[in-house]
């Protein structure tokens, strides 16, 4: 079974990382045990939005096992700094967004249910957790505001009291006073009202943080289960905790999942930190689900009112979008990154599409922050137009299909400048949906259709075109955006003095077979065996800096970087071979793991390079330098702009409401594809949630109590194994032409490109009643009320 | 109390508080961390084991039931090292059947237990048998492949 081979790029090796994880051996934060450890619970705000009084632990402090317990005033007293935004955007006033502080044990007010009021450490999570129930806490409970148009009111409950108006940011993208020109010259605007539902990540492993301080050397240790452990590093070093960078070591190992939820700096990482500090021993946290669902990062929540207006041929002419985008009662580390600038530079779609405006309004509310979640703005933009397209397309009687066709821009037209910033640089969205009919048998559907029919149900088809900007990012645009820091990646390839290969790099993996990928991009490389590379990321003791993994960045970014020191490790070779050959650095070339002068058979192995890199006897120490181990950085000079067509294909049971996915078609165009197995397995994933977010999942609040209705998965419907028909991925890639392989990124496709297809199914299914839009999620709750009220409505008629 | 039980065919003997679930005693005070919580409602199925050979989710379950039983867990699946997978582990491999692979045990000894019961299960019957799984990296597909893989594979082996 052992593969000592070299693996090309294009290739479908089996994962590396796969032998830990299915005799499981992982190593997960929740694993991890150290010497003499205790355990941390938080006691978390009951209210959505309350004055904070009196906080009265003493007979807390008595229960068995309780070493210490602590609130927010403690940390006020010791210095301890708010969480840090990393992006700060501008109002369209030119004056930057309010951001007001977010502690991380709440002090004198709490600003969403799960708020942190308390912590607890005891020798056990049980006499932790007994002791929290101990602790008595005087709130003055404040009326709360949950939703978005609600927030922006009048009289509105004030979340926080510098900002009576509960508005963050006054935002906008584009040239309103040419939309309004497209507007008065349009034949015809088709409008819509549209809710993209509050999502809850939920990836499968919980958080958890161990702190821990060792006093003979002053160290600092936080395991976390982040995307981004330097980033934490940074962030909390820096601006919370106040420790220097050298004295902080920051360990995210193996990582159940992400999708966006672990890309934040969190209060609770602080606060073990901070905490075993103080008492000199190791802080366990490990996040039960229920007490995530209040205080992980959630995603999407915006209301949205959008037009576009067409000319008689169905052509686009321009585009007005305004969305109220919900924060929750502080901001997190992206947050207002997230609905503005990852959302409107989108809404042109696949099309040419003359004249853009949008504006958002960010808004604070008493819930749980809202932050990026896979996807992250973008489905959220590809929602909007795609809806649109659709209500177009059916007011003015033109083929769904026909009327994207006449729109898309042609792939010779790229490098293609929308009017939102972005200029795209390859793509093929006709090549796509050209190739997306024919896998989903578009034309068998009518045939499917009518037999549904006779079984008394509706079926519908439905179908997305998408774009994304991922890659995240090219640090001088994002700098231009609010970016408070450059967002380049780091990759070191490390030669061993046999010619095996360990790779540090800052991306951080957790599902999505890195260990794998970029073992590929080495062994292709170098022309090492495969089996002899390994990949090393998550530990900032080891890997010197990186951003992370997000915004589907880590090939295209974190690969960039790699690829480079791969072509540093091989000049460096070449001049060691130079030297060992007595030839000129000019003649030496390298060709499938071997140096060799040209034009000669003088030649010497990978192996035997590395060897030599490390025992010289005789290296001309000015010009060349022992050792075999290089590192580069890589800042993308754009972003990357995977897109692609998806078909839904959806039957309706008008007696239950019941949405049954029937067949799901997605084509996308994610570049140079180094590994296809896992990346049809990024897109299978990520389709499943874009699902999730059409047919089942809904963070809902209690509008009068602020109460999150949704706060388990008994409540919180997540997509299961039943739920699903095969699906069937497709690539159609063009090159991309700016990332040194010609990669785009995979890991938000299927999440961008699903809800809006699924949704078009359902409306689709629906039309016979006259529906235009259906709100996500469909459940069967609401489509048996659409279709009963409709079907009243018809008979009244 | 103390209980006697086999673990992973090994017999021990072990002190548990009563209140302490199955789970606890497999990851807390017996470091069997292939045994994965993912939820605090009994719904996603990463802490699911065999206990006399039938799954069963292991927050759902006191350690003292298990007094007088047999639990395996995903670490008994096999003895580490790629040759010696079961045939169940291989087939996920084989097929990219995990990505994170924090549901991985979870859905690893709910398709062994499959498998015992109906061993040549078709597409709707894993999908149906795997409801008290949940899994949020792979969209369910490469894990139906590969049950149906394991499936064929623990055919083969008899």
């Amino acid at each position: 079974m052992k593969m000592s081979k070299v693996v090309a790029i294009g290739a479908s090796p089996k994962r590396k990382e796969d032998l830990r994880f299915v005799t499981g051996r992982g190593n997960y934060v929740a694993d991890i045990k150290r010497p003499g450890m205790v355990f941390g619970a938080f006691l978390r705000s009951p209210h959505a939005h309350a004055l904070l009084g009196a906080i009265d632990a003493t007979a807390a402090r008595a229960m068995p096992g309780v070493v210490a317990i602590y609130t927010g005033e403690d940390l006020k007293a010791d210095n301890v700094g708010g969480l840090p935004v990393g992006w700060g955007i501008h109002g369209k006033d030119g004056n930057p967004m309010k951001e007001p502080p977010h502690p991380p044990i709440a002090h004198g007010k709490v600003r969403h249910v799960g708020d942190a009021v308390a912590f607890v450490v005891a020798q056990s999570v049980e006499q932790a957790r007994s002791a929290l129930e101990a602790i008595e806490v005087q709130y003055e409970v404040l009326p709360a505001v949950v939703g978005v148009v609600e927030a922006l009111q009048a009289g509105a409950p004030t979340v926080h009291d510098e900002i009576p108006d509960n508005l963050c940011c006054d935002w906008e993208l584009g040239d309103a006073a040419a939309v309004e020109a497209a507007f008065t010259a349009a034949a015809h605007v088709a409008s819509i009202e549209l809710v993209n539902n509050r999502l809850i990540g939920n990836p499968m492993e919980p958080r958890a943080a161990i702190g821990e301080y060792d006093f003979a050397t002053g160290q600092h240790t936080l395991w976390t289960t982040s995307q981004f452990p330097h980033v934490v590093r940074f962030l909390m070093g820096e601006f919370v905790l106040h420790i220097p960078q050298h004295k902080l070591r920051v360990v995210a190992p193996d990582v159940g999942g992400g999708f966006g939820v672990k890309q934040f700096h969190y209060a609770e990482e602080a606060v073990v930190t901070w905490a075993a500090a103080k008492l000199g021993l190791p802080v366990k946290w490990v996040c039960e689900r229920s007490e995530g669902f209040i205080s992980d990062a959630h995603g999407r929540d915006h209301f949205t009112e959008a037009e576009l207006a067409l000319d008689e041929s169905g052509k686009f002419l321009g585009l007005r979008v305004r969305t109220l985008a919900n924060m929750g009662g502080y901001l997190s580390t992206f947050g207002p990154n997230i609905p503005t600038n990852l959302y409107a530079p989108l809404l042109s779609g696949v099309y040419r599409m003359p004249a853009i405006h949008c504006s958002v309004n960010v808004v604070f509310t008493n819930t749980v922050p809202v932050d990026a979640y896979r996807g992250a703005g973008r489905p959220e933009a590809t929602f909007v137009l795609e809806r649109l397209v659709d209500v177009a397309a059916i007011e003015m009687g033109i083929d769904k299909r026909a009327i994207r066709r006449r729109n898309m821009i042609p792939t010779e037209a790229y490098p293609y400048q929308t009017p939102v910033i972005v200029e795209y640089d390859s793509g093929d969205p006709l090549g796509c949906l050209d190739r997306a009919e024919k896998l989903a048998d578009v034309e068998g559907f009518e045939q499917r259709r009518l037999e549904s029919a006779r079984r008394g149900r509706y079926r519908g088809l439905g179908l997305s075109t998408y774009v994304e900007a991922c890659g995240l990012a090219p640090s001088r645009l994002a700098g231009s955006l609010g970016a408070r820091g450059g967002l380049y990646e780091s990759a070191t390839v490390r030669v061993h003095p046999t010619g095996a290969v360990t790779v540090l790099i800052g991306t951080h993996n957790h599902g999505q077979g890195h260990e794998t990928t970029f073992a590929q991009i080495v062994s292709d490389r170098l022309g090492v065996p495969f089996e002899d590379i390994d990949i090393v990321c998550g530990d900032t003791a080891k890997v010197q800096f990186g951003m992370g993994t997000y915004g589907s960045r880590s090939l295209v970014v974190g690969g960039a970087a790699l690829s480079k020191a791969a072509d540093k490790v091989i000049l460096k070779g070449r001049k060691i071979a130079a030297h060992q050959l007595e030839a000129d650095l000019g003649d030496i070339v390298f060709h499938a793991g071997e140096f060799s002068v040209a034009g000669t058979d003088r030649k010497k192995k990978f192996t035997e390079i590395a060897g030599a890199a490390y025992v010289p006897f005789d290296y001309p120490l000015e010009t060349l330098e022992p050792g075999l181990e290089e590192q580069s950085f890589y800042d993308p000079v754009n972003f990357t702009y995977p897109g692609g067509a998806h078909f839904a294909e959806v039957e309706i049971d008008p007696d239950t409401g019941t949405v049954t996915l029937e067949r799901y078609t997605a084509v996308d165009d994610v570049g140079t594809i180094i590994n296809p197995m896992i990346v049809e397995g990024q897109l299978q994933g990520g389709i499943a949630q874009g699902v999730g977010q059409a047919l089942f999942e809904h963070g809902v609040y209690d509008e009068s109590s602020g109460q999150l209705l949704s706060g388990s998965f008994m409540d919180y419907c997540m997509p299961r194994a039943d739920n699903f028909p095969s699906i069937v991925v497709a690539p159609h890639s063009t090159t991309c032409t700016h990332t040194p392989m010609g990669v785009k990124g995979c890991g938000e496709c299927g999440t961008i490109g699903s809800p809006a297809a699924v949704i078009n199914a359902v409306v689709d299914a629906l039309q016979p009643l006259g529906i235009t839009h259906v709100d996500m999620p469909a459940t069967p709750n609401r489509i048996w009320n659409i279709i009963r009220n409709s079907r009243a409505a018809l008979a009244a008629e | 109390m103390e209980i006697n039980l086999a673990i992973n065919k090994h017999p021990i003997s072990v002190s548990v508080d009563p209140a302490t679930l199955l789970v606890e005693l497999l990851r807390e005070q017996l470091s069997f961390t292939g045994t994965h919580v993912g939820c605090d409602t009994s719904q996603c199925g990463a802490c699911l084991v065999h206990f006399n050979g039938e799954s069963v989710k292991s927050c759902t379950m006191l350690a003292v039931s298990a007094d007088g039983g047999s639990v395996m867990t995903v670490e008994g699946l096999s003895v580490a090292g790629r040759a010696n997978l079961h045939p169940m582990q291989q087939a996920f491999h084989e097929n990219h059947g995990l990505q994170c692979g924090f549901c991985t045990p979870g859905m690893l000894m709910s398709a062994v237990d499959l498998v015992g019961r109906n061993p040549d299960p078709t597409e709707t019957e894993v999908r149906g048998w795997l409801e008290g799984n949940l899994c949020r990296c792979t969209g369910y597909h490469n894990i139906v492949k590969s049950v149906i893989a394991g499936a064929a594979a623990m055919r083969d082996a008899k």
